[in-house]
């Protein structure tokens, strides 16, 4: 008998695909040339610079004052923590105490940005798995924030509220009363997201084992913020080296062991617990004192090289000056959370299927402004 | 029997997982059934452009620079220029001139443009906080939207305003 040949008409080819520039779940202009095959995936290949603004370039050019608000254009869902890093730096670098009234809304607002940058992921989150609802809710939640931004700061997302010395002005009278009404309000809104999302189990089927990052591959990508953390590396700068008020609180690092996308997910959930106990044991205990210390019209740094670092919603933002004693900076570096957690998306996204790389991404929280600069 | 003690098992977590669907569908239907019922008490959206009359921004909103002059035109720009090297991206160029001033009989700097492009501007409130005489402040108005980006560029002082007395000239 002859034997039987299978003529396998499904046999599969690997192929290009891109998604992005202009992809929704890309959150932005990420362009990822994926290599798959049929479904799964065999290679990812960010490809970057779709918005490079040259922000670091601009810095050596402009006066000390003017580089905190490009570092909105950073990440701008973190755009305080990011304008607090800058303004740290040029106060060490100036060795000026600023009074404790700044540190601790410097923190608290820090705070604010942080829930408000979670809930803004924690909606898209659920869009990007096919859960429109919690769109709506995360803003809805965030918008409360944004009205006590533009109270105090005048503007919502690009504040430029920092400067360095302190603050631009004071907080509103209402600031208080309405940080008090959040975060009554979002004590009772956590659980919801909770019942709504988490304890979903098409969610949770979505999420769990997916895109499993260990926690040695973590540290060697140089993941920060709550992807390291789900991995169950203590990554955490608030703790480990805290700055403005941070030392003054009691706290919880996020943790988690498992290293998948709902690992990260909730250890951004549990952030935002975290968060609001921050706020609660601040807010009541804003010292009185001036909102800033006068500098010089023109701030001139001392001869040297000034690193600081600030925990912002996506991980560890590092600031460099190299300062050559003018007023200008030499040279200004930003080391970016989102452009080292972006760099570990091929490694823990090979041999899963599109629909998993989306919620893989969407747990990564990139934001692309980040990560070109 | 082996391979059919597994198929049933598998089979049980199938249908426990359409049960589990089910209920955790429903408790997320619970909730937005709850907001559905009660729409109008936690209505969040607003009415715009119907709520115009009643829309009011926050005090320190950031819309647009403006320079406020008083009832008998004039402003408190004494074109120090302290605004257009504060401002990081230009935004803002003083056009001035020296006049002769009636009262000390010398020549003195005096604004002759404000010119501020809005289409330029980034909202840092840079040039506001380095005014010496609070000539400029922050306006309210946020429909900015014009049909040529030529619009957008405006001189802040008003034709034929004057400096207000009584404002010193720090330079
Ligand atoms: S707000 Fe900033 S960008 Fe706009 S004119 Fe003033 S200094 Fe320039
Ligand atoms: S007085 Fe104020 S608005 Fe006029 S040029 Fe000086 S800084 Fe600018």
């Amino acid at each position: 008998m002859e034997p039987i040949v299978v003529n396998n008409n499904f046999k599969s080819e690997e192929y290009f695909i891109n998604m992005g520039p202009q992809h929704p779940a890309t959150h932005g202009v990420l362009r990822l040339l994926l290599t798959i095959d049929g479904e799964i995936i065999k290679k990812v290949e960010p490809d970057l610079g779709y918005i490079h603004r040259s922000i670091e370039k601009m810095c050596e050019r402009d006066s000390y004052q003017q580089i905190v608000h490009l570092t909105d254009r950073m990440d701008y869902l973190s755009s305080n923590i990011n304008n607090e890093a800058v303004c740290l730096a040029i106060e060490n670098a100036l060795q000026l105490e600023v009074p404790e009234r700044v540190k601790v809304i410097r923190t608290i607002i820090g705070e604010l940005t942080r829930i408000a940058s979670h809930t803004l992921w924690w909606g898209v989150m659920g869009m990007d798995v096919g859960a429109f609802t919690t769109f709506f809710y995360g803003f809805r939640d965030r918008e409360m924030i944004n009205d006590i931004f533009e109270e105090t700061c005048g503007a919502r997302l690009t504040m430029n509220y920092n400067m360095p010395g302190g603050l631009m002005f004071d907080i509103h009278p209402n600031f208080i009363k309405r940080t008090k009404e959040f975060v009554a309000h979002f004590k009772t809104k956590l659980p919801e997201y909770d019942a709504l999302l988490t304890n979903n189990i098409i969610f949770q089927h979505r999420t769990k084992g997916v895109g499993i990052l260990t926690k040695e591959d973590a540290i060697s990508f140089g993941a920060s913020g709550p992807v390291g953390r789900a991995s169950g590396y203590s990554c955490d700068v608030r703790v480990h080296h805290p700055y403005s008020a941070l030392d003054k609180v009691k706290f919880k690092e996020a943790m988690r062991t498992t290293g998948d996308t709902f690992a990260r997910y909730e250890v951004r959930i549990e952030e935002m617990w975290e968060s609001l106990s921050i706020i609660e044991q601040l807010i009541d205990n804003i010292p009185e004192g001036d909102y800033k210390v006068a500098t010089n019209a023109v701030i001139k740094l001392p001869k040297g090289e000034f690193y600081q670092r600030v925990e912002t919603a996506r991980g560890e933002l590092g600031v460099y000056i190299i300062s050559t004693g003018t007023k200008n900076a030499h040279r200004v570096k930003f080391r970016s959370p989102g452009f080292s957690n972006l760099s570990l998306l091929n490694h823990i996204s090979v041999g899963s299927k599109i629909g998993d790389l989306v919620a893989i991404m969407a747990t990564l929280d990139l934001v692309i402004p980040d990560i070109d600069r | 029997m082996a391979w059919l003690n597994n198929s049933i098992l598998e089979d049980m977590g199938y249908f426990s997982d359409i049960y589990q669907g089910i209920k955790s569908l429903l408790t997320g239907m619970s909730i937005t059934g709850k907001y559905f019922l009660n729409f109008r008490k936690g209505s969040i959206t607003q009415q715009y452009p119907e709520n115009r009359e009643t829309l009011k921004m926050f005090e320190r909103f950031r819309g647009e620079v403006i320079m406020p002059h008083d009832e008998n035109n004039e402003h408190r720009c004494t074109g120090c220029q302290a605004c257009e090297i504060a401002c990081p991206n230009g935004t803002i160029e003083i056009i001035w001139d020296r006049q002769l001033d009636e009262e000390s009989g010398k020549k003195k700097k005096m604004i002759d443009k404000h010119i501020y492009r809005l289409g330029m501007c980034t909202m840092c409130g840079l040039c506001i906080e380095a005014c010496p005489t609070d000539a400029i402040k922050w306006g309210q108005n946020f429909e900015n939207s014009v049909y040529d980006r030529k619009y957008l560029d405006r001189i802040l002082n008003k034709p034929g305003s004057k400096l207000m007395k009584g404002v010193e000239d720090k330079e």
